[in-house]
């Protein structure tokens, strides 16, 4: 493939050339962020750091670390940095223990992440000669509001489709003849499997590239999604946190992901210590936001374990490469796509009067996973009938879908069959095997 | 006047219904009726014993998940169409079943039927109105 590039001098920047950019922003976000966020201030001067002590990407590691716990303890404008009059939009994670993370945009904000994605698409191909569908969901998740974002300003034609109605997608897919998909892995797969169910060979209709992110997925799916579609399938990362899909994208090596590290500062620490690891080292990947307004987090560590590279890429990106991640340092599971803490799922029998014994098993079938939940029954709620248990186990299921966005199925089992081991009990036994 | 049914629920596992009448078998209680109504995970085993007090303790001190259930036993005639006519009493007394099973006696010509309803007093007096012989707790002992 002939090498394009959305913006090139960015894209191909000397390392040394792209330090100097990144310390310059550092500088002035580090400010930026202690002038207007006192949540964050006040992590600085516990640990006794103030904004002049940072003169470069040297010394981000003085910087305090954020987490998802803090986002919940700042919610909802306990991290904005710009007035309210100023931001345009918000984004938002699926379902978190009782409080979502809610990330602030200004124009600003919208347009650094659009260019993201605009960057993911034109390394896989993308010009305005495309036809882009775009089946990540549309509203508080970023897929699709990232990905349209990004398609337009390449200048494609863009098919809002939203996820869902897989035959609609699959008669706009043929009749405009879109040539670029973007979705989840999944549902890539399973657009693949609908497809030759209804008879059509990948040669039969016209795409040629899917950009497939927000879940877990190995080579083997690649390959099958690959081989199904007639397309080439790349990776793209990112998370609300930081903005969305874009933070980084794999390029036509498909070996890693690019970061887009004029705006996301990567390091890679020990997640136990917190140490900042040397480049190549397996650890948690922590992310700075160099240019974000409205909500712009320090040193975020993401949870997601992965590698960083600086090996000389054929596509002749300099930007730096992560691997997949290739596992979590904390209890998430995504189980189609939404991020799911076992803590989540303890709120809620609490709330509906079970013991918290439980039992999550995720597998994957037909490339979708499957969430089943192991629940000890309530004595005082067990009956005769039949009808009243499965009744209660529908209830359940319908108050966890309430909180995680996505709906288990529910097993009430007998009391005190989940095995209690001395110790710690095991609660999440995931079958898929993606790594 | 209502019997007691003994309803044990049991996981979907194989031996688990063989360990349940292992421990009563062991406790010498004698099964009289029982039914199992059953999901892909989990299935509802319903029984009548001779002797409810001992098997609820057994199975209780076993770990078992147990429920006791008020349900009318009805003595019906060994024939055809004697079942007919109990459930068309239920049905004209505007009594909702939920479910049933039936059992025969050893040496009588009779039929047993358990019978769970919405309401058992209205149920009882209905079927005794009919001329039903509606059996009890002491009944069952004695089968």
């Amino acid at each position: 493939m002939s090498q394009n590039y959305y913006q090139k001098d960015i894209e191909t920047m000397p390392v040394e050339q792209m330090k100097k950019l990144q310390s310059e922003k550092l500088v002035k976000q580090v400010k930026h962020v202690y002038d207007n966020v006192p949540y964050y201030r006040n992590l600085m001067d516990e640990k006794g750091v103030k904004p002049e002590d940072i003169n470069g990407i040297e010394d981000l590691h003085k910087l305090p670390f954020l987490t998802k716990a803090d986002l919940r303890d700042a919610y909802p404008y306990g991290l904005l940095a710009k007035p309210l009059e100023d931001c345009v939009r918000i984004q938002s994670t699926s379902g978190t223990t009782g409080k979502r993370v809610v990330a602030f945009y200004t124009q600003h904000d919208v347009d650094l992440w659009e260019e993201c994605c605009a960057r993911a698409i034109v390394a896989v191909g993308g010009t305005n000669k495309d036809v882009c569908q775009v089946a990540y969901g549309y509203g508080l998740f970023t897929g699709g509001p990232g990905l349209n974002g990004g398609s337009h300003r390449v200048g494609c034609l863009t098919l809002p489709m939203s996820s869902g109605n897989t035959d609609r997608q699959i008669q706009f897919m043929t009749d405009l003849n879109a040539t670029i998909l973007c979705c989840t892995p999944s549902y890539a797969a399973y657009i693949g499997e609908t497809l030759k169910e209804k008879g059509y060979k990948p040669e039969d209709i016209s795409l040629k590239a899917g950009i497939f992110g927000a879940e877990p997925w190995t080579e083997e799916m690649r390959k099958g999604i690959e081989e199904a579609l007639g397309i080439k399938a790349y990776d793209i990362y990112g998370l609300t946190e930081t903005s969305g899909p874009g933070v980084s994208f794999e390029c036509s090596e498909q070996t890693g992901m690019h970061i887009n590290e004029d705006h996301f500062l990567a390091e890679i620490i020990d997640p136990d210590t917190g140490e900042v690891l040397p480049e190549g080292e397996k650890g948690e990947l922590v992310f700075t936001s160099l240019d974000k307004e409205a909500f712009p987090l320090l040193r975020y560590r993401t949870r997601d374990i992965c590698v960083l590279s600086r090996k000389k890429c054929s596509c002749g990106r300099t930007l730096i490469k992560m691997s997949k991640p290739m596992g979590r340092s904390d209890d998430m599971l995504i189980i189609r796509g939404v991020n799911v803490f076992p803590s989540q799922i303890e709120t809620v029998l609490l709330n509906e009067g079970y013991q918290p014994n439980y039992q999550i098993i995720v597998d994957r079938a037909n490339n979708t996973d499957t969430f089943d939940v192991n629940v000890e029954m309530n004595p005082e709620q067990f009956t005769d009938k039949v009808s009243d248990v499965l009744a209660l186990e529908k209830s359940l299921a319908d108050a966890m879908k309430t909180i995680l966005g996505i709906n288990p199925k529910v097993h009430l089992v007998a009391p005190k069959s989940i095995a209690r081991s001395e110790g710690k009990a095991v609660r999440v036994i995931d079958k898929r095997k993606l790594i | 006047m209502a019997i007691k049914q003994l309803t044990v629920f049991v996981e979907n596992k194989q031996g688990a219904l063989v360990s349940i009448t292992d421990i009563l078998a062991l406790n010498n209680i004698n099964l009289r009726a029982l039914s199992i109504a059953e999901t892909q995970d989990f299935g509802i085993l319903r029984l009548i014993v001779n002797d409810e007090k001992t098997a609820e303790k057994t199975l209780t001190d076993a770990g078992y998940l147990i429920k006791v259930t008020d349900v009318v036993g009805v003595k019906i005639g060994d024939e055809p169409g004697k079942l007919t006519s109990a459930l068309s009493v239920l049905d004209k007394a505007g009594i909702n079943m939920e479910y049933l099973y039936a059992f025969m006696a050893r040496t009588e010509k009779h039929a047993y039927v358990v019978l769970r309803v919405e309401d058992n007093a209205a149920a009882e007096e209905a079927l005794g109105d009919a001329g039903f012989h509606l059996i009890t707790e002491a009944d069952i002992a004695k089968l």
